[in-house]
């Protein structure tokens, strides 16, 4: 008797591992690489300016006053483009977006703010993406949240939609 | 028919809409560092390193931008004197685990080092059990055999 239910353990197991396959393969993967450095302060940095007639970019720039967004993009970024629009629209709210930009050239950041407007008070230059990797960003475009005392606070991976301004907009009032 | 041909090669070489920068690589990406024993250092820590764009590749084995930023980062801090493990730390520090290819024991990856030895052990009880009954009792047959 034991062994003829001995037989069956094989099949239950393959059963057991063909169910959690199935199972896994209908649950939604998360493929983005979130930041460890949420929490941790801004590292210590200074960019060039990306485009002429706008400032560089350094860690000082975010300490004191209120929360800053930092925005981490590129010219040559597909959805940066679609993002352009929401970026304004925070600024309209008076919210102070500090960009950095990813392996560009100037003119081409210039051209980039004249076809789709300059919601930036300041862009850095980050040539060899090493500011990016030191605040734990894996992709562009990004934005992170960077309170009053320079503390990275929270990290938004993808381009900013229509809904995540409020969004964005709750998670500054929120550490100021 | 020969318009159709012309389009179809056309098609095969045409190039996929480049959403990436032309700038330059990063000095240290694609140069090695002059001491051999430091590129050597470089070279195994960089295999070890996961792509964060192209996540199933090591850094090594990327040529995407960010990849050739990573391996300038590793090698210049190597240059600069950082140990490996100190720059698989400082990496580990900003994307967690997951840019390590070097497995740890961990909260969530303890069960890949148990289970193993846990069915070890029990294939060995399993044995014992089985040998000794055969030692014990030739003469009488065994039904645990007969499967």
């Amino acid at each position: 008797m034991r062994v003829r239910l001995m037989r069956w353990v094989p099949l239950a197991l393959f059963a057991f591992f063909a169910g959690v396959a199935g199972y896994m393969l209908t649950q939604e993967k998360n493929q983005f690489v979130e930041s460890a450095m949420i929490g941790e302060q801004l590292p210590e940095f200074a960019l060039k300016p990306a485009s002429a007639g706008l400032p560089g970019a350094t860690r000082s720039d975010f300490v004191g006053g209120k929360p800053r967004l930092l925005n981490i993009w590129a010219s040559w970024c597909l959805p940066c483009i679609a993002e352009a629009p929401q970026l304004e629209a925070l600024k309209a709210q008076g919210v102070e977006i500090v960009g950095i930009a990813i392996r560009d050239r100037p003119e081409d950041v210039a051209n980039f703010l004249s076809r789709y407007g300059n919601p930036y008070a300041r862009i850095g230059a980050d040539d060899i993406s090493e500011v990016q990797l030191a605040i734990g960003s894996s992709g562009v475009p990004e934005t992170f949240v960077i309170d009053a005392a320079g503390t990275i606070r929270y990290q938004h991976i993808g381009d900013i939609r229509e809904d995540d301004v409020a969004l964005l907009l709750a998670e500054l009032e929120k550490v100021k | 028919m020969i318009r159709a041909l012309v389009l179809f090669i056309a098609a095969l070489m045409a190039l996929p809409l480049a959403a990436q920068d032309t700038m330059p690589p990063a000095p240290y990406a694609y140069n090695q560092l002059d001491d051999p024993a430091q590129e050597a250092e470089a070279a195994a820590l960089m295999a070890t390193l996961r792509c964060l764009k192209c996540q199933s590749q090591s850094i090594a084995d990327s040529d995407a931008p960010m990849a050739g930023d990573m391996r300038h980062q590793v090698r210049s801090r190597i240059l600069a004197g950082e140990s490996p493990d100190d720059i698989r730390a400082w990496l580990i520090a900003r994307y967690g685990d997951y840019v390590s290819y070097n497995p740890t024991i961990s909260a969530s990856t303890w069960p890949l080092f148990a289970i193993p030895v846990l069915l070890i052990l029990i294939v060995a009880a399993v044995l014992l059990r089985r040998l000794g009954k055969r030692r014990e009792g030739d003469s009488a047959g065994d039904e645990g055999d007969a499967a």
